[in-house]
């Protein structure tokens, strides 16, 4: 029918834009509970006493627990997924019982009647601390003073990690004409998705069933943990269920002591609880992102040739480790050292550190950007050394679109690419050489103006199964998707991923569509219920097409053979001979397409069972799980321009071009939008977003007021290209499209500022790249230009 | 201390008794039901809050129920008119406005606003108008041209028939 | 994030609400709220009482004419900022206006509960500083006029006494040869002034009679550069006398105030080039206001 390729609009819209959007906090049950959570203003304190006498007397309050009541009644740990070699895991209770060990950290909970009532309940629970001294930057975990954070941790540090080929490394460097040094920090993130998190609960005392509503990117492997893991009702009596999700960006993949408490006091009262985060709750509880401290050295032939990279990496995880923490430094970071580029002798290693600091897990891109942002701006740092166009550096050094599939030196085979013509692309769109003489016209005058250029890989799509587990993973990867046709015709697609803002209701419908000859209005899809779809992975690393849709297509090529296997009986002809016409719906004999049976009809026959060839069960209900073969690897090319005002700092973003190749693209209209988003996003990053941690452990940055978040005013309208080299490995062609604008925007940008800044000698500075950094930085060098200001006349 | 109000909303009457501390949208949310208004930060700063009250766009997580006592209040759910879209809705989904829609409908009501005090809004006027109002999605890009497309649209009809009461 | 309990008043007349304010000693008066509402959702403050002077008839509105400007306690800031009278007479009141919050903010905020609130990073007070405002308070014993630059004493801390209802603001209207302007380091993302700088500039015969320099955001309350006076007048207002008169800009700002985003150097710094770009600003509006 030719869905997919096409720029359908979404299915899903018509409830968001009318306010019909069922988020979990939406969600009233009768007699329902309001939790609300008492939590350390310390960064690091001991608990010596808990007196929550007062908030049970307060007047609506139902009851008032602590972690010692969970511990009692047998909650297990919150448990880390991703166990790399010797890694040492900090004990985290869900609330904890001995020790905050950052500011959020959950003490007690209120039940009450309203959630106001809640609120002033926590007030009256009288927590005594005695503080602890604390640190926050994860380079410092070991130094002489910094107390032992948990007991189980020597060191602060939870694990070390390295991967490449270290001989050929060494050898780079020891033979190069040319090395680049520099000491990068990847500051602290909060995701901040738009809808904060809350779970809501539901006990049923006679079945012995637990519901539980969570505001998840993947409800089935949250019911994994909440089964085996802290809450322990089992499997088959759990449901959870993550309906409209208001956006992720990673921060709701992670198993959170909320979705443990909120079902363990609906089944300790007997009554529906329901927990909804303020934002400032947010900031100090969602697990937030990046966080690196970075010495990174590149080699280079004096030629322009990259022979090697070299990079140590002190990863800040926070005060416990999150459920998916430890992967993000590691397997999602160092495996991209090599970049676009053929260079041989790469190495990196990772220090995972335990600090004062809230959690620290996946945030879009998830090691993949800072693994760019570490590459990027040493390339970038290399041509303006051997002063090179950087666009002509990078291209000098990229792999051949005829050596796919391309084994790097760090583990990963890419499967397919051209990065020529995406730069190609690019620059065209930029008119790239015009863009430079314009701006040796602007700095001849004094302006300064920044063209940035980055050139950024992904893996994305996890993940081979046994290639997770070999790398530390405690589940697999792989996706499970169903087709159901109904005997009308009708058809329910329900898949393990999940949307929450993607567009997958409207995309797997397209793909259905197409693969069955159907019309997209006959398709449902349903994701986000285990009590619907029992098995499941969700939706992070960009795989909902590539892993999620693979699986969907192998269950419509298992109705397709189904339906020959039923067209052949009843046209007495054999299988072999069948055709099925993706176009229209209907299969027919070869060469006899005027004899063709339609879709509906087989639908029908296959369940009124009246004339099935012999032994073909009755019914049209296919399922399949996929693991995937290997990541697909997007790759792009951005180009930025900016314009700082020399006198405050000030950056202007005024052009911005992206060209991406996230092979064969199911729906345009919706990738280039993911593309916008993660455009905005990893600005957010270069220019205005921080955690920033005082010594003590306070988030200084917890609400909105003071994290600053992108607004549509900073942008320009952006400029947006597309190649496709199809992915060779999965079945739809597609690689991820949701991580690549923020990977190569945010070092596309902090490559522009730096650009801009070059002429005063200013070799880096750190993000967020704000005026005042900027400013501070133009003072420094005491070669501060005076701003062009169109004075009145009669001077 | 409880206190009556009696609200107008989506042009029904609406009355409760309320402590003087509840705020509008959870009177909204919560005493009617009515959940498309949505809470995204604790600070007056994403705008997903936003209503309008006597036909003005403001952030009901910044006013008292008792405040609006006496006032017509819009909500997302009330724009859309005998079963049409309102023209900001359509341009909403005609241009893929929205990706998760927690931010959309505070979006939409702002954009009501914009277009009321500028009809010809160009792109980047509307930008600054979106001055109030984060989301984490789109980028944006997607929600301006789909307030600039609005514009060809025909004005929505006028609900509130009252003028501000601050 | 919900305020704790308070009661709930809403009198019928200014009388009636003066006479609350004096029952309950910790009362606050709420007017559009976006001050005060916030403040009390972090629970940084708690009054028992809240009285809403919104609806008191007479309380909102703009009376401009070539003679002065009078705007009620109770006017949005919307309604500052699009008010064609104000345009006329007072152009550089609308622009601060519009320089508040957003849109959303704007139709609920009022200029009498900003200036009640006294944020250092608040945009208001600092362009009545330079306008040379008066503040009008109402009391039981009935009005009295104050001076902006007595009324703003600290930070959150103004002139008003217990029991005073800031009921007007009066700003002198502008004359031929008389230009203002203001502008604004935007904090990216409370929107609230790292630094306001508002400039007033009289002309007369192609050299400066008066300017007035005023700088919000640096310190707990708006300073008024006094020195950018003296050193201007009389002089004619060249990019080197008015680069020289901001010279004086930082002695100006004693114990600036610093955060995560702008320390108290940089704000210092700021309040330099936006002072400079200011008040070119208000002498090219000088020259031509007729």
């Amino acid at each position: 029918m030719g869905y997919v390729g096409s720029s359908v609009k979404r299915v899903e819209d018509p409830r968001f834009i009318q306010g019909k959007g069922a988020y979990v906090a939406n969600i009233e049950l009768p007699k329902m509970v309001y939790l609300a959570v008492k939590r350390s203003p310390y960064g690091h304190a001991k608990i010596t006493k808990i007196n929550t006498k007062k908030a049970k007397a307060h007047p609506g309050v139902v009851a008032v627990f602590t972690g010692q009541d969970l511990i009692d009644s047998g909650v297990g740990v919150m448990p880390c997924g991703w166990n790399v070699p010797d890694i040492q895991i900090p004990v985290r209770q869900a609330l904890t019982v001995d020790k905050a060990r950052h500011v959020g950290d959950g003490i007690a909970v209120v039940a009450a009647e309203h959630p106001y009532i809640a609120a002033d309940a926590v007030e009256l629970i009288d927590v005594s601390y005695e503080p602890l001294p604390a640190v926050v930057d994860a380079r410092k975990t070991t130094d002489v003073g910094v107390p032992q954070i948990h007991d189980n941790v020597a060191e602060n540090t939870s694990f070390e990690w390295s991967l490449g080929d270290k001989e050929a490394c060494d050898k780079a460097f020891s033979e190069a004409d040319h090395i680049v040094d520099l000491e990068l920090t990847n500051q602290r993130l909060i995701a901040n998705a738009m809808e904060p998190r809350a779970c809501v609960a539901q006990w049923n005392h006679a079945t012995e069933e637990m519901t539980v509503w969570t505001t998840s990117q993947n409800p089935q492997p949250i019911r994994l943990l909440l089964s085996a893991f802290t809450l322990g009702i089992p499997e088959n009596r759990l449901r959870v269920i993550s309906p409209d999700v208001g956006g992720g960006f990673g921060s709701k993949i992670f198993h959170y002591p909320e979705e443990v408490i909120t079902p363990w006091i609906a089944r300790e009262i007997n009554r529906p609880a329901k927990w909804v985060a303020t934002r400032s709750e947010s900031s100090v509880t969602d697990s937030q992102g990046r966080d690196h401290i970075t010495l990174a050295r590149m080699a280079l032939k004096k030629d322009g040739e990259i022979s090697g990279v070299h990079v140590s990496t002190w990863a800040n995880m926070g005060g416990y480790l999150s459920t998916f923490a430890p992967l993000i430094p590691t397997a999602f970071y160092i495996t991209l050292f090599a970049g676009l580029y053929k260079m041989k002798g790469v190495w990196g290693e990772v220090f995972g550190t335990i600090t004062n600091t809230v959690p620290v897990d996946a945030y879009r891109g998830a090691g993949r950007p800072e693994a760019s942002y570490v590459i990027e701006r040493l390339v970038d740092v290399a041509a303006h050394e051997l002063g090179m166009d950087p666009v002509e550096l990078r291209r000098k050094n990229f792999i051949g679109k005829d050596e796919f599939p391309y084994q790097t030196p760090v583990a990963l085979q890419y499967d397919s690419g051209d990065y020529h013509a995406i730069f190609d692309k690019a620059t065209s769109i930029a008119n790239y050489t015009k863009m430079r003489s314009d701006q040796d016209e602007a700095r001849s005058s004094g302006r300064l103006v920044g063209v940035g250029v980055s050139g950024c890989i992904e893996a994305s799509g996890p993940a081979p199964s046994a290639v997770a587990g070999a790398l530390g993973s405690a589940v697999g990867f792989w996706e499970s998707g169903v087709v159901r046709v109904h005997p009308s015709g009708k058809v329910t697609v329900l898949t393990g991923s999940h949307s929450h803002g993607q567009g997958h209701e409207t995309t797997f419908a397209q793909i259905i569509a197409d693969e069955l000859g159907i019309d997209m209005g006959d398709i449902e899809v349903v994701h986000g219920d285990t009590g619907r779809i029992p098995f499941g992975m969700g939706t992070y690393g960009s795989r909902s097409a590539a892993v999620g849709g693979s699986a969907l297509v192998k269950s419509a090529e298992k109705v397709r053979e189904k339906l020959k296997k039923i067209a052949a009986h009843q046209l007495e002809a054999s299988v072999e001979d069948m055709v099925y016409d993706q176009k229209e719906g209907k299969v027919y004999v070869k060469g006899s397409p005027d004899k063709a049976k339609p879709f509906g009809e087989l639908a029908f026959a296959a369940y009124s069972a009246h004339n099935l060839p012999e032994g073909l069960e009755p019914g049209l209900d296919e399922t399949s799980f996929y693991d995937p073969a290997n990541f697909t690897f997007p790759n792009s090319a951005h180009i930025a321009q900016v314009e700082i005002d020399p006198e405050t700092g000030e950056v202007d973003i005024q052009r911005y071009i992206a060209v991406d190749d996230v092979g064969n693209v199911i729906n345009p209209m919706l990738v280039e939008a993911q593309i916008q988003g993660g455009i905005a996003q990893g600005a957010g990053q270069a220019l205005w977003e921080q955690g920033v941690y005082d010594e003590n452990g306070q988030l200084l940055t917890a609400s909105l007021m003071e994290y600053a978040m992108p607004r549509a005013h900073a942008f320009p309208r952006f400029e947006i290209g597309r190649v496709e080299t199809p992915s060779p490995h999965n079945p739809l062609g597609v690689k991820g499209a949701g991580e690549m604008g923020t990977i190569a925007s945010t070092v596309c940008i902090a490559n522009a500022v730096m650009d801009a800044l070059a002429p005063l000698g200013i070799r880096h500075l750190d993000m967020p790249l704000t005026p005042e950094k900027i400013w501070n930085a133009i003072s420094a060098v005491g070669q501060r230009t005076t701003a062009k200001v169109e004075y009145f006349g009669g001077d | 201390m409880k206190l009556p109000v009696s609200i107008a909303v989506n042009g029904s009457a609406t009355s409760s008794e309320v402590e003087p501390r509840l705020l509008l949208v959870h009177y909204l949310r919560d005493v009617l039901g009515l959940t498309g208004t949505n809470v995204g930060c604790d600070t007056s700063q994403c705008g997903s809050c936003t209503v309008l009250i006597d036909g003005e766009a403001v952030k009901s997580c910044t006013v008292l129920a008792v405040q609006a006592d006496g006032s017509d209040i819009t909500t997302i759910e009330g724009l859309a008119q005998d079963g049409e879209l309102h023209p900001i809705q359509q341009a909403f989904w005609d241009n893929h406005g929205l990706q998760c829609g927690f931010c959309t409908p505070g979006m939409i009501l702002t954009a009501t606003e914009i277009l009321k005090k500028n009809p010809r809004a160009d792109e980047h006027e509307v930008r600054h108008g979106l001055e109030g109002n984060i989301c984490r999605c789109t980028g944006y890009e997607n929600i301006v041209k789909s307030i600039v497309a609005a514009q060809s649209a025909k004005p929505a009809k006028k609900r509130a028939s009252k003028k501000g009461a601050a | 994030m919900y305020s704790t309990s308070f009661d709930y008043y809403r009198p019928k007349n200014l009388k009636e609400a003066i006479t609350l304010l004096r029952k309950h000693k910790d009362a606050k008066l709420l007017a559009g709220g976006h001050s005060l509402i916030p403040a009390m959702k972090l629970r940084v403050s708690s009054p028992s009482a809240v009285i809403d002077i919104a609806r008191i008839r007479g309380l909102d509105g703009i009376k401009a004419s070539k003679s002065g400007v009078r705007i009620g306690g109770m006017t949005t800031h919307a309604a500052v900022e699009s008010s064609k009278d104000l345009h006329k007479t007072c152009p550089v009141l609308s622009e601060t206006a519009g320089h508040i919050g957003d849109i959303q903010v704007r139709n609920r905020g009022t200029i009498g509960g900003s200036l009640a609130h006294a944020d250092p990073a608040a945009d208001y007070p600092t362009v009545l500083l330079a306008l040379d405002a008066d503040i009008v308070a109402t009391g039981a014993k009935g009005k009295r006029k104050i001076p902006a630059d007595e009324f703003f004493v600290d930070l959150f801390t103004t002139g008003l006494k217990a029991g005073e209802v800031l009921t007007e603001v009066s700003v002198p209207a502008m004359k031929a040869g008389q230009g203002a302007c203001y502008l604004k380091h935007r904090h990216p993302a409370s929107s609230y002034a790292v630094v306001g700088v508002a400039a007033f500039v009289a002309l007369k015969n192609g050299v400066v009679k008066e300017a007035r320099l005023a700088i919000g955001g640096v310190t707990s309350t708006p300073v008024l550069v006094e020195s950018v006076d003296a050193s201007l007048a009389g002089q004619p207002p060249s990019t080197k006398a008015i680069s020289e008169a901001c010279e004086d800009v930082p002695a100006a700002l004693e114990y600036p105030l610093g955060d995560v985003y702008a320390s108290g150097e940089y704000r210092t710094h700021l309040a330099t080039v936006l002072s400079r770009r200011a008040l070119t600003e208000a002498v090219s509006r000088a020259k031509k206001q007729k």
